[in-house]
């Protein structure tokens, strides 16, 4: 059986199917304020504060921490929408009723990936915006585009590790390990703050998150990365995805 | 499988063990287009069990399910099946209207919106917060959900719990009209006037197994039986030995005798008790039938 295309259907019938999916995610996840607000709030207002406010007109400053700040905002629905709204779908009986549903096995993972995207890009704008308006930070409309594809792109890793997550906790204790793993990799990979601020130790053991690359490539676009190849950045942020999709597959097929 | 072209879906010779506990022993159950069958049986008789192997959720260790000749998992069996299970939580942020356009959106040709609603009592409803709806008003949007894609086998695990007794006659006129669409309904309830109301087709279930399985009416007969109730003076050792009477029972005034047939057992005692008064004749429900079989079971 194709699960992506079942018979009967035209592929553009089934497409929208699996944008309608999306949506559906999309508004069930923005109408959540316990979960949209963190997530389209948190990353904007702190680089308002520390990009901004208390930045004096550095440009510098202000953009190393747009590219970092976006790519702090782009890990939250990754990780939310997989590891607490996937097994809270899971319990609630909702993935149950998909697999007796005429819908394509992937439909809701992949619904699941496109609200982490569209999320993701409002990240990603927002945070240019107040970057280009405010902070004094200047990018050609390239520049713009790589970074919003850094960020678009980037949920990835998050969303497999989210699953990994969502396969492992029941959804009552995902949100807490979700932010055990979430708030100190920002941390640790020199999102809220340069890692130069930060004690030595602390940027070497750095290349072990994904979050760490997944900030060097924003970096690179604006310049400011610590000069490894991209080709080693993103080599590792497939691999890691990789492993957690075929470790949460495991686990899925034990379940 | 030797299925006639009329059934739609088929348990053949399931058998389902959790650990030490047999779910499902050697059951078999046909779902006929056009008809409504009940699965009865009480909490833990296996009913979910074999509602779960028949739409491919669990896998049976012996014997097994088909969908329209197909394994029920199969994208073109589940595109023909309506299905409502029993405890879902649908997406309390999305609205009802979403929740149907989405689902709709799954079948190559749903019902009507309209339809949708005016079938599943949705009138004033498309618009409010699935999370906000009242429980029986959720389960109306299930049940919408269940029939939107016009299924040609319709699952409907303890659909009207919760409901109202208006929205409860509503949901069984909805399902009679898809049956009589040429629908096959499975109906697992434990309410026994929901089967007596609509099934064509009773099966009674105790430890994963066939107990009993008939029309309504057949499974009444079982326990045969009318029963007599009326104020006479007739001794009840007497009765007792007429021809038809099963039992006699005598409290104060009233004498209660179960017989089948019960017509000359009336004439009798009118003959032989002008002043008899009170006089009742009563069929068996599927109820009384329902313990009755269960109870017999359970002493064996």
């Amino acid at each position: 059986m194709n699960t992506l295309v079942p018979t009967g259907f035209t592929r553009s019938a089934m497409l929208a199917l699996y944008l309608r999916e999306t949506k559906y995610e999309f508004l069930r996840v923005l109408r959540t304020p316990a979960f949209s607000v963190p997530t389209l709030v948190f990353a904007p207002m702190f680089y308002l504060l520390f990009g901004v406010l208390l930045n004096h007109g550095n440009a510098q400053a202000a953009s190393y921490l747009m590219a970092t700040y976006s790519v702090f905002g782009v890990m939250g629905p990754g990780l939310f929408g997989f590891g607490v709204g996937l097994a809270m779908d899971r319990e609630r009986g909702l993935l149950t009723l998909k697999r007796v549903q005429p819908v394509p096995a992937l439909a809701p993972l992949l619904a699941k990936v496109g609200m982490a995207m569209v999320f993701a890009t409002c990240i990603g704008v927002v945070l240019l915006a107040l970057g280009m308006m405010l902070g004094g930070v200047r990018l050609d409309a390239s520049q713009a585009a790589w970074l919003l594809g850094v960020d678009i792109l980037g949920v990835m890793p998050f969303c497999a590790l989210g699953l990994l997550i969502g396969t492992l906790v029941n959804g009552s204790g995902a949100p807490a390990v979700v932010n055990l793993i979430y708030m100190p990799m920002a941390l640790l990979s020199g999102l809220w703050l340069p890692l130069k601020m930060l004690p030595a130790v602390v940027e070497r053991i750095a290349p072990l998150w994904p979050a760490w690359h997944l900030g060097q490539l924003a970096l690179k676009v604006v310049g400011q990365d610590s000069g490894r190849p991209v080709g080693m950045h993103v080599a590792v942020l497939l691999g890691f995805t990789a492993i957690c999709l075929f470790l949460a597959q495991r686990r899925l097929q034990r379940a | 499988m030797n299925t006639t072209p009329d059934v739609l879906a088929h348990l053949q010779a399931a058998r389902k063990s959790y650990g030490k506990v047999l779910a499902l022993d050697g059951m078999d159950l046909k779902l006929h287009s056009g008809k409504v069958l009940a699965l009865l049986g009480a909490n833990g008789a296996g009913k979910s069990t074999a509602v779960s192997v028949m739409l491919g959720l669990c896998e049976a260790e012996q014997g097994g399910a088909r969908l329209f000749d197909l394994p029920p998992l199969a994208m073109e069996a589940r595109r023909r099946t309506g299905v409502m299970l029993q405890s879902t939580t649908l997406p309390d942020t999305l609205k009802v209207g979403e929740l149907l356009a989405m689902t709709r959106g799954y079948y190559a040709e749903p019902l009507s919106v309209a339809d949708c609603v005016a079938m599943a009592g949705l009138q004033g409803l498309l618009g409010r917060r699935y999370g906000k709806l009242s429980g029986g008003q959720q389960r109306r949007v299930q049940f919408a959900m269940a029939i939107c894609g016009r299924p040609r086998v319709l699952f409907l695990d303890e659909p009207t719990t919760g409901l109202d007794i208006e929205a409860r006659q509503q949901m069984w006129s909805a399902i009679r009209e898809r049956a009589a669409a040429g629908c096959a309904v499975l109906l697992t309830t434990h309410y026994l006037e929901e089967a007596e109301a609509l099934a064509d087709h009773v099966v009674v279930m105790q430890a994963g197994r066939t107990l009993a399985e008939g029309s309504v009416a057949q499974i009444r007969e079982r326990v045969l039986q009318r029963r007599i109730r009326c104020n006479t003076r007739v001794d009840e050792h007497g009765i007792a030995s007429w021809s038809g009477v099963r039992r006699v029972q005598r409290d104060g005034n009233v004498v209660e005798i179960q017989a089948e047939p019960v017509e000359p057992v009336v004439a009798r005692l009118l003959a032989e008790d002008p002043q008899l008064s009170a006089l009742e004749v009563q069929r068996a429900g599927l109820a009384d039938a329902f313990l009755e079989i269960t109870r017999a079971a359970e002493a064996a």
